[in-house]
């Protein structure tokens, strides 16, 4: 390891002859390792976790990082002479390795703003995580971070609607916004899905949910689940007197059939659709689109990330997904519950939170922030906290993701012992208990626990949902932590 | 009488939780005071869900500092309007949000019948839905009198 690193300053070849014969050269004599290379403004750059087989250098694996990200391919080509290529060219320019974790290294690789189409995601992820994730001298390669320039950022629109906006909209401020998914995900039929939303939105909260795999199967056509949904949000309004909303599932097998799911929806008023993350880059971007021209608030439930986004050494971090769902355009994402069942340390989770609702986003190497990213005024996103959360939580959520973050509690609203109404009463009894609590400056991720006994003395269905799962925790060792704090060095 | 578990409206911040005393209230003024809000008073006695604009009992308070000076604007709104939905509306002017920070409810009628739904038949089982006032059909000033 150490003898890797002793030669830095070993870089491109700058002979022409030399460096265009017909050949195999290492990555960093073909011009992607420059240890003096300061990034510009209008740069991407990306930070990688690299494990580089035995016996290869991490510097020329950073340097092939940095090459088959962008122009490279194996052996020298006479053709790149007929390009400014040295400018289409990704460079690494700084590796360190990773505390406590042998084998493994943080290289820092710049981009071009030539490299990537204005507005597309799909394109810029075609690069960065496209073929060098499969290359054979890495053992494995992850996508900890990305400071994206202004330049680019401002090629895309972001939200449709924006956290602010939406709570306009829905005439909903100062606290949490409360939802559930409905549950069980699968077999419910659309008359008796609808009592779900109905119950659920009636007795306090303000979304209900479809899950990721609700789209339309036997058991539930989709137009028969959104008939009867709506039916269930207007009733709930009527009821309360209050916007309500259920975030209809139109994920589909073509970009058609999304948009007609979509449309129904709006046709029948709804204030909110959703998609899946598998459906693609492009098929986000396009329902963006179509939302903005609907005024339509967007909800991405993040289905699949974790195939990519969950292993340390090898995938991409998903604060780096969260940035490009943000550009992308959606103004809902999962981004983690820190206290529920799901993966995610709070720190890590928090760093999540901030790439989302920031207008700027400092560095901040504790929660796993590498850079940091002026946002540029664009909208923000607001984060959704789902996962094996309940009432018992509430002052460890509130304390850890502050007012703009929508709290969903599935099972924690529709197993209550007294039915689904008293679920959401729970809950939102909590939740305005904590926040009113934390206003009139109580410490509430200490006093928590009191403030809810308190709560719960004229809250019956409080008190049960106490009662049921007040000791409920998912303490597991989180796989995915920022393994950077430990180093001053690169602090610096 | 609305049937929701909490039998009244439920708009606004802390609805679900018993009325908070003026004391209370005037912690939460001082919550919003110490973040750089600006508090206003508003009424109505139409509280549909989709009624964005209550009436403003005078200016946002964009100078005032003491959370005493806003509960003195409310106990005059009180006054006037006896019979009327009052709440507190906080605003941020922070570049990037400008917009509501805070709203809560601060009196209510003491009758809260709500809202009825009506629903007209269209094309392929599709419905359109009307909300209304159940106090909607009087006139402004003559709802949610006893």
């Amino acid at each position: 390891m150490a003898t890797a690193l002793l030669n830095p300053t070993e870089g491109a070849v700058t002979d022409k002859k030399k460096r265009y014969s017909a050949g195999v050269l290492k990555y960093r004599q073909m011009g992607y390792w420059d240890a003096d290379y300061v990034p510009k403004d209008t740069d991407t750059i990306c930070l990688f976790r690299i494990t580089p087989q035995d016996g290869v250098d991490p510097i020329e694996a950073a340097a092939a990082v940095a090459g088959e990200s962008s122009t490279a391919t194996w052996t020298v080509v006479w053709t790149d002479r007929l390009s400014a290529c040295d400018s289409y060219r990704a460079k690494a320019f700084r590796v360190e390795p990773v505390p406590n974790n042998p084998g493994q290294y943080f290289a820092w690789v710049a981009y071009d703003i030539i490299l990537f189409e204005e507005g597309s995601i799909a394109n810029m992820t075609a690069s960065l995580i496209g073929n060098v994730f499969s290359f054979k001298p890495l053992r494995a390669a992850r996508l900890e971070d990305i400071r994206i320039p202004i330049a680019y950022v401002k090629t895309f629109k972001g939200p449709p609607t924006g956290l602010i906006v939406e709570r306009e909209r829905l005439d909903k401020f100062g606290r949490p916004l409360l939802g559930a998914t409905t549950k069980p995900k699968l077999g419910l039929s659309g008359r008796n899905y609808g009592r779900v939303i109905y119950e659920g939105l009636k007795g306090g909260l303000d979304f209900m949910k479809d899950d990721e795999n609700i789209n339309s199967q036997p058991f539930m056509h989709w137009r028969d689940r959104y008939l009867y949904v709506m039916d269930a949000v207007n009733k709930a309004s009527a009821a309360t007197g209050e916007v309500k909303g259920s975030y209809l599932n139109v994920t589909a097998a073509t970009m058609e059939d999304i948009y007609e799911r979509a449309e129904f929806a709006h046709e029948l008023g709804s204030v909110i659709v959703m998609i899946d993350l598998v459906v693609g880059w492009s098929g986000i971007q396009s329902l963006s689109n179509w939302c903005r021209r609907h005024d339509m608030i967007l909800h991405l439930h993040r289905a699949g990330h974790g195939t990519y986004t969950r292993q340390k050494n090898h995938g991409v971090s998903f604060r780096v997904m969260a940035k490009w769902l943000r550009l992308a355009g959606v103004d809902h994402m999962h981004a983690g519950t820190a206290v529920g069942k799901l993966e995610g340390d709070p720190p890590t989770v928090q760093g999540y939170y901030h790439c989302c609702r920031d207008s700027y986003t400092k560095q901040d190497f504790s929660r796993g922030l590498y850079f940091d990213q002026d946002w540029c005024d664009l909208k923000k996103v607001m984060p959704v906290a789902s996962g094996g959360i309940h009432a018992g939580q509430m002052h460890q959520l509130l304390d850890l993701f502050g007012d703009d973050v929508v709290l969903q509690f599935g099972g924690g609203t529709i197993g209550h012992p007294a039915g689904i109404q008293a679920g959401a009463v729970a809950n939102r009894v909590a939740l305005e208990a904590m926040v009113k609590a934390r206003n009139e400056g109580r410490d509430i991720a200490n006093e928590g626990p009191d403030i809810l006994r308190r709560a719960a003395q004229f809250c019956t269905p409080l008190r049960q949902a106490l009662d049921t799962w007040g000791d409920i925790t998912f303490n597991y060792t989180p796989t995915d932590t920022s393994d950077f704090t430990a180093t001053p060095a690169v602090a610096g | 009488m609305m049937t929701n578990p909490t039998g009244r409206l439920t708009q606004g911040q802390f609805s679900f939780l018993p009325d908070l005393t003026d004391a209370e209230i005037g912690l939460q003024v001082e919550y919003g005071l110490g973040r750089g809000y600006a508090w206003s008073v508003e009424y109505t006695d139409d509280p549909h869900p989709r009624n964005t604009y209550w009436e403003m009992f005078g200016m946002p308070m964009f100078d005032l500092k003491d959370a005493a000076g806003v509960l003195l604007e409310l106990r005059s709104c009180r006054q006037t309007f006896p019979d009327h939905y009052i709440r507190l509306v906080a605003f941020d002017s922070t570049r990037g949000i400008e917009s509501v920070a805070m709203s809560f409810i601060v009196q209510r009628p003491r009758r809260e019948p709500g809202f009825s739904l009506s629903r007209e038949e269209g094309p392929g089982r599709t419905l359109r839905y009307t909300i209304r006032g159940h106090e909607g059909d009087k006139p402004e000033g003559e709802r949610y009198r006893e």
